[in-house]
């Protein structure tokens, strides 16, 4: 990088490729996110939107193009998984991944803001400050009941908050949410709308998603990718009514 | 205040385990000076040296529990930690021989009379020191785990292809050791030995003292042991086991948890090696044989992998099947072990302690 970029964005993408044995995942790729935004990432199997959550994350190096963050302070393309996320980029999976035989409170303590290194997570201990965390966590994430309980043990729907409740817990100033309603139910997904609506008062979200009932829930600026780039950007309306959209994706 | 901790953590399991060891820890030793021979309660000497085994052995297992079971890092080569810890103890013990040798050399050992060297190789210096050789049966295996943990886990070398290289490294430092000019001895190994600070290594009391040491030792690696995996890096290990990237994307290094808890375990297989070399008198090359690298694992495994106290169970059980089977039907031995594997993996899959200590003891699995 030559010198830090001026920016405004908390999440700034310019001309970020990818590509895979000759195949291209992304293609001269820009996103910008603008801090405090809730904005949802759309387009069919294959546009790129998961390996764009890889790059951003530290799991995937880009092949060229700028990654940066938090106003251009860093830049992503050097940094590791774990030091981003202590950066405070909080990555859902599409799959839900938690940490299955542990209970739900340990999950949710693993994932608590803390210092991440060896020999203060082995003197660690619970305090009260931790233990009001956690009571607050529980009730955004509507386990409670389920405080004790395998994380194993959890339905499908459950995995997903938890998972969302991990993420809290972190305290990311970035959320990147990768298909959260995929499935649920549609009492549920409605749920994961407001739950996400209320997180974005205080937090930036990217949300991955399908489900265009759940786009249109969230209310929040669209971004269409295909083969690796950004085919439109605007309301679900706007978007919706874009002749080149309909005919790669919505049409369909 | 660690104890008092731990103490509030432990199952009814486990405070059995620690009173049964501590308990023969005190009684072993009694019953072998005290009681005359001939009396029902009396220990014979080739008793005592075989449960110590067996408690080196528990240890050697307890350690690799803690990487296998809590950390999912199968080390097949944990053989050489333990028996770089032999090897450290080994050369203490060859050098206080002194002139009582074969050669009578006051300074070096008979193999390099023998060998027709004429001075001793730096890699012995201070090794008349006990506590330098005490030090070095820990340091030298934590370093090796070190070195090796260090480049695995940054280059996120995980599952199977770690477990061949573990056993590459044991069995390339196995051939190493059979070299005569690698300076330990090469085939024949060190032995010999005449006391350990003083002591007859052979005498009665020395070798009941050693036992006490032996269970104490085995004590204290499961006391360390659960205090790393009831801590909140306890946590952790067991989330990297299962999960491992999730773990990366919470901020958590992986490969400095990784690291940490393998050169931990190792200093504890080194302490059990030295312990191990008095009391049966000798250290050779074989004892990097990947073959007793494996047989740990099949201990933990019978036992049950992530309970600590069932790798150590395992480690007696399956060392008192070998012992009373090597006796009285030799050429079935192998047989047996590679039987009681595939049965453990098909019917036990989380061994002895994990399948049946939740029903019969409390004891709440991986927590």
């Amino acid at each position: 990088m030559n010198g830090p970029k001026t920016t405004e964005a908390l999440l700034y993408l310019d001309g970020v490729s990818v590509s895979f044995d000759g195949f291209k995942a992304l293609n001269q790729l820009a996103l910008l996110i603008a801090p405090g935004e809730m904005r949802a990432i759309v387009g069919p199997n294959g546009a790129g939107k998961t390996t764009m959550m890889d790059v951003i994350t530290g799991k995937t190096r880009p092949d060229t193009g700028d990654v940066l963050f938090d106003g251009g302070q860093h830049d992503l393309t050097r940094l590791d998984e774990a030091t981003i996320a202590e950066l405070g980029i909080g990555r859902k999976f599409q799959k839900p991944t938690v940490f299955e035989s542990h209970t739900v409170e340990d999950n949710l303590r693993l994932a608590l803001k803390a210092p991440r290194s060896v020999f203060p997570t082995l003197t660690a201990r619970r305090t009260a400050e931790e233990k009001a965390r956690l009571d607050e966590l529980f009730a955004t994430v509507k386990l409670g009941s389920q405080r004790n309980t395998q994380a194993g043990g959890l339905s499908h729907g459950q995995k997903q908050w938890l998972e969302i409740g991990m993420l809290l817990a972190q305290d990311p100033a970035l959320l990147l949410v990768d298909e959260p309603v995929a499935g649920m139910t549609d009492a549920e997904t409605f749920e994961t709308a407001e739950l996400l609506k209320r997180i974005n008062r205080t937090h930036s979200v990217v949300v991955v998603e399908h489900d265009m009932a759940f786009v249109r829930e969230l209310g929040v600026k669209v971004t269409v990718l295909h083969e690796g780039s950004v085919l439109a950007e605007g309301t679900i309306d706007q978007v919706s009514a874009d002749q080149r959209v309909v005919e790669v994706y919505l049409g369909r | 205040m660690i104890v008092q901790r731990l103490a509030g953590r432990l199952g009814i399991s486990e405070i059995a385990f620690i009173a049964a060891v501590a308990g023969l820890a005190v009684l072993v030793p009694l019953a072998n000076l005290t009681m005359p021979e001939g009396s029902l309660l009396h220990v014979s000497n080739a008793t005592v040296v075989l449960f110590g085994k067996w408690m080196c052995y528990a240890l050697l297992a307890l350690s690799l529990d803690l990487v296998w079971g809590y950390c999912g890092i199968l080390s097949l080569g944990h053989g050489a930690f333990f028996a770089l810890g032999g090897y450290a103890m080994g050369m203490y013990l060859m050098r206080t021989i002194g002139t009582r040798g074969v050669y009578g050399n006051a300074i070096l050992p008979d193999f390099m009379v023998f060998l027709n060297w004429k001075e001793l190789p730096y890699t012995w210096y201070f090794f008349d020191w006990f506590g330098y050789s005490a030090l070095m049966a820990m340091l030298v295996p934590g370093a090796l785990a070190f070195v090796l943990g260090w480049f695995a886990f940054r280059s996120r070398v995980t599952g199977v292809y770690l477990s061949i290289i573990t056993q590459a490294v044991t069995y390339a430092l196995q051939l190493a050791f059979f070299r005569n000019d690698m300076g330990f001895g090469g085939n024949n190994g060190l032995t010999d030995f005449k006391d350990i600070l003083g002591f007859q290594v052979q005498a009665q009391t020395t070798r009941a003292t050693l036992f006490a040491l032996s269970a104490l030792a085995l004590l204290g690696g499961f006391a360390a042991a659960k205090a790393i995996v009831s801590s909140k890096l306890g946590l952790v290990l067991i989330a990297i086991r299962d999960a491992e990237t999730r773990t990366r994307f919470i901020g958590y290094r992986v490969e400095h948890y990784k690291l940490f808890v393998f050169v931990v375990s190792a200093v504890m297989a080194g302490i059990a090696g030295a312990l191990y070399v008095p009391q049966v008198g000798i250290i050779n090359p074989s004892e990097f044989s990947p073959a007793n690298s494996i047989e740990a694992v099949i201990w933990v495994a019978v036992g049950g992998r992530g309970t600590l106290i069932g790798a150590a169970l395992g480690a007696v059980l399956v060392n008192a099947a070998k012992t009373w089977l090597t006796a009285a039907i030799p050429t079935v031995w192998l047989f047996a072990l590679g039987a009681l594997f595939i049965l453990v993996t098909l019917f036990l899959p989380r061994g002895i302690v994990g399948t049946f200590g939740s029903k019969l003891f409390g004891h709440r699995w991986s927590k």
